[in-house]
């Protein structure tokens, strides 16, 4: 007790998933004070302008495309797809830590999830929306692309072509859109009963009154909710597997080389739950710094999502190996030289990088020092989500730009444009989840409590 | 306020207590005495109290199984209708009917249906949404979704009585028993 010089391996056993201290009383008014409050912090307001902008330059881009044509882009024969393929799998990737969290530890009853499970919700939400403004703006024509992508006849009677993996895509995507967000509000609907019970001014009484549907937090109610939500984490737990690895059917069915391999799913899914929690990481860290939530996301939840990093670290470059390895194994002249060619061909540059860093860096989370370290993780983070956008670029780019016959090699180079919309959608991004923070508990108050001894039941009759 | 509505217009007698441990106690008591027409409200979902009160469980799971079998039907409906009977098209030699090809789609629809089923059906079942309800009336309740727990016994129950369910309540270890008007 006296001796404060904890060990960090003596800390990180001390360390609840909630510190000491909290009641039900201060588990409410710690989280619930921000949407409720009036204030508008300053770095909020700085933040929101970052993001403003980036939103406003990727309206700005995508404006001058549906005017002039994906030809702005760089993509070309033979890189067809590049960084509209890059981004949209980069973003979908990313949204996977957030099912992740709130559906396959919910079965799991990982207990620790219940302080990150909200904001990584909205995380994947916002992100599934980013990933989404790719392909609908790839066909150039968006407002035609009910067509294309839904399963609706177009004027001659021919339907989407239902043997492509690119419309298995568009229903894995929009059933993850959909599923995503009934998830989140139906975890928001008793928070929002407690905003509205503690709603200061008449409007967010209203508002909030409205969106928690008159929830009243009954037995019956209770047990409704329980059994739904363990209903939707059942569910979502394949979707969000099916999700990713629906995506790398995108490559997988086809028969370039680079892409035609049968590690792609698991390989992809490993991929995206790795990038996914380095945003949680990029995203938490800040935030638990910024509103004081240290309480309540400790260095145990850290720790953690650090771990689970690793862990699919690990199996990211045991995709990297078997790449490599197919591609020698195959004997197949082309494979060999794909693989060749992407290590030292005009992009290898890209992929050391991407091995120094997914491979490489991503070993120091071995030690429980750096795991425990949130600044470095902070920065370790922000470094996996440039490694897992270079994966994508790698796979894409390097597998297209020397094909089958030398007469059609290209390079592909990207425009001012595609950087546009990538960095536009990081703004949109961020404008999105700033405005959660502001308006959303951004933790959920009714699971976090279910944690304290005060909801606690003893199993025996008591006297 | 309503001096000249009828008075005694209860929806029932409103006990509050401080930890879900006092709730179910009393909820059992309250149960053991006889009472039929009882509801509990608390801020945290509580184990065993929907068994203790209602006895019944919901039959949500099923309406999702439900749900989730015409998503599968409606997922492989479509495409057997798109590529077989209205615009038949060889695709590769392929068979129209290739049915592996029809799996991804029909298994994203077969969750999709049954995800959408769960939500809808808990919030309908529950008959949200629902802006009003006697409950709100008492003023102290504002707290069932922050740190205080309530239980109500509805005047609708045969054995109630204003004043012996007052009673009764209080000696239930209640921190304070409150009328609900309706």
């Amino acid at each position: 007790m006296a001796n404060h010089a904890h060990s960090t391996t003596a800390l990180l056993e001390e360390t609840p998933v909630i510190l000491p201290g909290h009641d039900f009383e201060t588990v409410t008014e710690t989280i619930a004070e921000i949407p409720l409050s009036k204030r508008f912090p300053l770095g909020w307001i700085g933040f929101l302008l970052v993001g403003l902008a980036g939103a406003g330059m990727l309206q700005m881009a995508l404006g001058y495309l549906v005017l002039k044509g994906i030809g702005i882009w760089g993509n070309n024969a033979p890189v067809g797809w590049a960084f509209d393929i890059i981004n949209f799998v980069w973003w979908i990737g990313i949204g996977h830590a957030g099912t992740l969290i709130s559906a396959i530890l919910l079965l799991f009853k990982q207990q620790w999830r219940m302080s990150i499970s909200r904001f990584a919700e909205a995380m994947t939400i916002f992100a599934v929306m980013c990933a989404a403004i790719f392909p609908v703006f790839h066909t150039g024509r968006p407002w035609l692309a009910a067509y294309w992508l839904f399963p609706y006849p177009n004027a001659m009677g021919l339907w989407p072509q239902f043997k492509s993996p690119l419309i298995w895509d568009v229903f894995a995507v929009s059933t993850y859109a959909t599923v995503s967000v009934v998830f989140w509000y139906v975890g928001l609907i008793p928070d929002l009963a407690t905003l509205r019970d503690r709603g200061v001014s008449r409007i967010k009484k209203v508002i909030y009154g409205m969106l928690s549907l008159g929830w009243r937090g009954s037995a019956r109610h209770w047990h409704r909710y329980e059994v739904a939500s363990l209903i939707l984490a059942g569910l979502s737990t394949p979707l969000v597997l099916s999700v990713h690895t629906v995506v790398s059917f995108d490559f997988a069915v086809s028969v370039i080389p680079g892409w035609h391999a049968t590690i792609f799913p698991p390989y992809f899914v490993a991929g995206a739950i790795y990038s996914g929690f380095a945003m949680v990481l990029t995203l938490a860290i800040p935030v638990r710094a910024f509103y004081g939530m240290g309480s309540l996301i400790t260095i145990r939840h850290i720790d953690n999502m650090a771990k689970i990093m690793l862990a699919t670290g690990l199996m990211v470059g045991y995709g990297y190996a078997m790449e490599a390895f197919f591609a020698w194994y195959s004997a197949s002249p082309h494979e060999r030289f794909m693989m060749w060619n992407r290590m030292f061909g005009p992009y290898g540059w890209s992929y050391w990088t991407l091995i120094s860093i997914n491979v490489v860096m991503v070993q120091f989370l071995w030690l429980k020092r750096v795991r425990t370290n949130v600044g470095l993780l902070f920065v370790m983070s922000l470094f996996v989500n440039v490694g897992m956008w270079l994966e994508r670029f790698v796979i894409i780019v390097t597998s297209l730009n020397r094909d089958f016959v030398p007469s059609s090699w290209g390079m592909f180079y990207p425009t001012q444009w595609d950087f546009m919309t990538f960095f536009g959608t990081i703004g949109l991004f961020l404008t999105a989840f700033l405005l959660f923070l502001r308006f959303v508990p951004m933790i959920s108050i009714f699971e976090v409590k279910t944690l304290l001894p005060q909801s606690k039941v003893k199993a025996d009759h008591a006297h | 306020m309503h001096t000249d509505a009828p008075t005694n217009r209860l929806h029932g007698v409103m006990a509050e207590f401080d930890s879900a441990q006092a709730l179910v106690v009393a909820a059992r008591a309250t149960m053991a005495q006889g009472f039929t027409k009882v509801e509990a409200y608390s801020p945290v979902p509580i184990e065993d109290l929907n068994t203790i009160i209602h006895k019944t469980r919901t039959i949500l799971p099923k309406l999702v199984l439900g749900g989730g079998l015409t998503g599968m039907a409606t997922g492989f409906g479509l495409q057997y209708w798109a590529s077989v009977i209205a615009y038949p098209m060889n695709v590769g030699g392929r068979p129209q009917a290739s049915w592996t090809t029809f799996i991804v789609p029909s298994y994203e629809l077969t969750i999709l249906f049954a995800a959408l089923t769960a939500a809808v059906g808990m919030i309908l079942l529950s008959g949200l949404p629902q802006p009003y309800h006697p409950v709100f009336n008492v003023e102290r309740f504002s707290m069932a979704s922050s740190d205080k727990f309530f239980l109500v016994v509805e005047s609708a129950d045969p054995k109630f009585d204003q004043r012996a369910a007052t009673e009764f309540l209080k000696s239930t270890g209640a921190k304070g028993v409150y009328d609900v008007e309706e």
